[in-house]
């Protein structure tokens, strides 16, 4: 009978009841009675109930003594431990049960100590010395107990004290100890590596038993030593042969009643000899060769319809392409796993694909050999399996097979499980990037993932559409037909609206001029695309990036359409005073555009030159909707960490002359700073030539400044402070901040280091920006902190003599 | 190596835990609560594998019962199967067409016939004859040891 379906025979053949031995009622329940009084609590208060009782009964027991009935205490205990309860009380009765002589006592004491004791507790050394006389004393099942408990909860202190008694126990007669001391060696390695030096040399003795257990154990043992040791690797390389032939042995004798599983002989022993096996090829020649043969042995002759055979299979196919195999080997291994993949076990495909995965960087013909049955994977409904099939497969695309793997990947993308959308969008879209065949087909194949999965995309995908389409002038009126149908269809996309918004302000001419070959002849109104981008940017779905898309869109199309710009001018004003910061700003700069600017709006307006991939975004006057934007982040950049010094510098310099600065703010006022930071970040100073002046000398370090009055921005000046260092020790940890009057604006940039080397070395350098609208006299007041002859020096003082020529 | 096994009920009820890693109670409550949860919500036609934090988790149901173990990266998840088969073919031959109730009632037995089979998170003997002998011959010891003590205790636990 098998055992699923006695499994299930089981419920209804079982009495309700178990009989109960006719003796006297004890006052506290015997386990079988406590397990079924626990069962037939209907709440979980009255379960507590029942135990709770029971425990106090238990508790009484313990202080009481009874060595008898300590057992059954503790037995019931255990069963209680395991529901959940609390059961630390039992925990010195284990240690009472395992020093008793009586075997019943010692199994259920040892059995307590492996649940309740472990290595956090103190107490748990206590049972070492018990341990310690059964492992030495006790009967052969004593011994058993005692090794098993090591191994299961012995610590590294433990392990110390307890290794010679285990070294002995392996080499004794009894195979039944010696397959236990085996193991137990192998936990005691784990906890304390340096024991491996007692148990390195038995192994090689032990390789030669012949009782499966032993040989068990010992393969595990060596495989353990191995791992860890370099030296103990090398040295077990000479074993392969003896591995070999166990493996040979066991392939070759057939069946076995005792060992065999569904046809396989002990698959247990064998995949444990070839996990040996991987370790002891691998980079290494020598070995990998006199395994070959066998390998492939067991690659060909394994039983494989079920799943024992195939476990031994897998472990085969994971040790040939680990190991320096024979090139026709690795086919071979590759194959099997293809082969698997076709497998109707599920677990089976599985195992597959995460072998595969991990060869398709090593072994890539081999695996793109198996894409087909790869690409069938994706359809499993089974998560696990769809997730390495999706990770297997975007490893296989190249450029051959992009478009038809594009499809496959397309086609999941669209019914796949949610947590795997991500990875499938940005697996798509790096694989376009990187295989396109055409710029049309990267642009659809962009936009079709955008559409099935916009909301997973990274956020870079936009920019990358928009520089892709930007970068193809042949495709601009395609593009901007396409997306435009696309987002009168649907608004909810945001990637997809951003970037359609993007293409209809830039291109939105060629949209109304006509069709595009291969499209349907679209006619499309100037109302028409004005409502869309209205629409948008009313919508609630619209994020507020995808607003200022929108906005800006517009405002590119004052440019691009025939019509009156009476519609966009409303649309601007009325966002002018929307409650978002962002989407405020920008209309009221474009209005700015419509009334003080009108006659630079079609400059500033322009079409976008081609961009370089991967390149940022030119700075040019006459650029559209990025240019507001990048100088404020360049010149606010380098302030940030100088801001904060100006506000230690105002803090500190308690100064009646109302020094206090607020934070250079940089929000553009309407009109004004659009032009001027225009001009800022990118053009170097032409000079009118203002003299220096020097400010600090003190003991060989000197501050230097120097000034440029940059002539198409009068209102600002370029100091440049140098330190330099002519004395016999460096200057370190230099600071230098400054403060001015009210009226002025102060940008301190990041200085050029903090150490100026002794006898001349290389000066720090740092540049001060100062506005100065009203044009009011120049003063500063300057702090100073540094390290010089070892000691720490701090100078404050002001300077009132600037030059005429810096302020004027 | 296994790091450890636990038994559950399609209720989520626990019946039996083996640790080869030391940790906390607290710990191990955590860990059991949130495994039972994961493998529960699986549904029958997926596959027996899944990973959790870094270790990977084999499970198979055989009838009312959940087993489930986790094996560490380099460990072969197609044996653990067999490992795990093994184990319900050694508690079949013990109780006769071994059932949950069985290992209820007497979830040391289950306990015992374990540690025959698994030592360490290894395997420790591959012959189901073995085993069973050794659980034999342990049981006798018990009931030969009771007779001498006479009447009063238990000759079952």
């Amino acid at each position: 009978m098998r055992v699923e379906e006695s499994l299930q025979r089981g419920w209804s053949q079982r009495p309700a009841a178990l009989p109960r031995p006719a003796r006297m009622v004890l006052p506290s329940l015997k386990l079988q009675e406590l397990i079924q009084e626990i069962r037939g609590a209907k709440t979980q208060a009255q379960e507590r109930e029942v135990i709770q009782k029971e425990c106090a009964h238990i508790r009484a027991a313990f202080r009481e003594g009874d060595a008898p009935q300590r057992h059954l205490q503790l037995a019931k205990l255990l069963y209680v431990h395991m529901l959940g309860y609390p059961a630390h009380f039992g925990q010195m009765e284990c240690l009472k049960l395992i020093a008793s002589p009586r075997f019943t006592d010692k199994r259920v004491g040892y059995l307590g100590a492996m649940l309740l004791l472990d290595e956090r507790q103190d107490a748990h050394l206590l049972i070492t010395n018990s341990i310690k006389n059964d492992l030495s004393q006790g009967t052969q099942p004593v011994q058993g107990l005692a090794l098993c408990t090591l191994s299961t909860m012995g610590s590294a202190e433990m392990c110390r004290d307890l290794a010679n008694e285990v070294e002995k126990l392996l080499l004794r007669p009894s195979p039944y100890v010696r397959k236990k001391a085996v193991l137990a060696a192998v936990h005691m390695i784990r906890k304390v590596p340096e024991l491996s030096d007692i148990f390195l040399p038995p192994c090689t003795q032990l390789l030669h038993e012949r009782h499966h257990g032993i040989l068990m154990g010992t393969v595990t043992l060596i495989t353990e030593l191995c791992e860890r040791n370099p030296a103990a690797l090398t040295h077990f390389r000479q074993v392969v042969p003896q591995l070999v032939q166990i493996l040979r042995t066991l392939v070759i004798s057939g069946y076995s009643a005792e060992h065999s599983v569904a046809g396989v002989s002990d698959p247990f022993l064998q995949v444990q000899v070839l996990r040996l096996l991987r370790i002891l090829g691998r980079n290494h020649d020598e070995s990998s060769e006199a395994m070959n043969d066998m390998l492939a042995q067991v690659a060909t002759n394994t039983d494989t319809s079920r799943n024992a055979g195939n476990a031994v299979l897998y472990e085969t196919v994971l040790t040939i392409v680990d190991i320096r195999s024979a090139s026709g080997l690795r086919v071979l291994a590759v194959n099997i796993l293809g082969r698997f993949l076709l497998n109707n076990d599920k677990n089976i495909r599985y195992v597959a694909l995460t072998s595969l995965l991990r060869l398709v960087q090593s072994d890539h013909s081999a695996v793109q050999r198996h894409r087909p049955t790869v690409v069938e994977c994706l359809r499993e409904p089974d998560a696990s399996l769809s997730r390495r099939a999706l990770e297997l497969s975007l490893a296989l695309v190249n450029s051959s097979n992009i478009r038809s793997m594009t499809q496959e990947l397309q086609g999941f993308l669209e019914s796949c499980p949610v947590d795997l959308r991500a990875d499938c969008a940005s697996g798509i879209l790096l694989a376009a990037e990187r295989f396109a065949p055409t710029k049309r087909w990267h642009i659809d194949t962009i936009m079709r993932v955008l559409t099935t999965a916009g909301a997973h995309v990274r956020d870079d995908a936009v920019a990358n559409l928009t520089q892709l389409i930007g970068g193809a002038e042949e495709l601009h009126a395609y593009s901007v037909h396409r997306l435009y149908s696309a987002l009168a269809a649907d608004i909810s996309q945001q990637p997809l609206v951003q970037v359609a918004a993007w293409c209809i302000g830039e291109y939105g001419d060629l949209l109304l001029s006509g069709s595009y070959e291969e499209t349907e002849p679209l006619q499309v109104q100037e109302e028409e695309v004005l409502m869309l981008l209205e629409k948008v940017l009313q919508s609630h779905l619209s994020l507020p990036a995808t607003r200022g898309y929108a906005l800006t869109a517009l405002m590119k199309l004052s440019t691009r359409l025939q019509g009156d710009n009476n519609r966009i001018r409303r649309v601007v004003s009325i966002y002018g005073s929307c409650l978002d910061i962002e989407l405020q700003q920008r209309a009221v700069e474009y209005n700015a555009l419509f009334r003080k600017y009108d006659h630079m709006r079609s400059a500033i307006l322009e079409k976008m030159p081609l961009v370089e991939h991967g390149g940022p975004q030119d700075d040019e006057p006459g650029e559209g909707k990025e240019k507001p934007w990048s100088p404020k982040r360049e010149v606010q950049s380098p302030t940030e960490p100088p801001t904060s010094n100006l506000l230690d510098l105002l803090d500190l310099l308690d100064s009646a002359s109302g020094d206090a600065q607020p934070p250079p703010a940089l929000d553009l006022m309407p009109g004004d700073s659009l032009l001027h930071l225009l001009d800022l970040p990118s053009k170097t100073p032409s000079l009118a030539p203002i003299p220096g002046l020097k400010v600090f000398d003190r003991e060989g370090l000197q501050i230097n400044l120097s000034f440029v009055r940059p002539p198409e921005t009068p209102a600002l000046l370029l100091i440049t402070a140098t330190a330099s260092n002519t004395s016999k020790s460096d200057v370190t940890h230099f600071v230098f901040q400054a403060a001015v009057p009210k009226s002025f604006q102060l940008q301190l940039q990041i200085p050029s280091g903090d150490t100026v080397p002794a006898q001349g070395g290389p000066p720090i350098t740092q540049v001060l920006r100062v506005l100065n609208p009203n044009k009011a006299p120049l003063r500063m007041r300057l702090r100073l902190t540094y390290n010089h002859f070892g000691q720490s020096v701090q100078e404050i003082f002001e300077v009132k003599d600037f030059p005429l020529d810096t302020w004027q | 190596m296994m790091q450890f096994m636990l038994l559950f009920s399609r209720q989520g009820k626990l019946r039996l835990q083996k640790w080869y890693v030391p940790l906390s109670d607290k710990e191990k409550k955590k860990i059991t609560r949130e495994l039972v949860q994961t493998v529960l919500a699986r549904k029958p036609k997926m596959c027996s594998f899944l990973e959790w934090r870094d270790l990977k988790i084999v499970y198979k149901r055989y009838a009312s019962l959940y087993f489930c173990c986790a094996i560490e990266d380099q460990d072969n998840e197609l044996i653990t199967l067999e490992i795990i088969h093994r184990y319900v073919e050694l508690l079949d031959k013990y109780f006769g067409s071994v059932c949950e109730l069985d290992i209820i009632f007497n979830f040391e037995k289950a306990y015992f016939i374990l540690d025959e089979f698994l030592l360490g998170g290894e395997v420790q003997e591959t012959s189901k004859k073995n085993v069973l002998k050794a659980i034999e011959q342990a049981d006798l010891l018990q009931e030969n040891q009771n007779e001498d003590w006479g009447g009063l205790s238990d000759d079952t636990l």
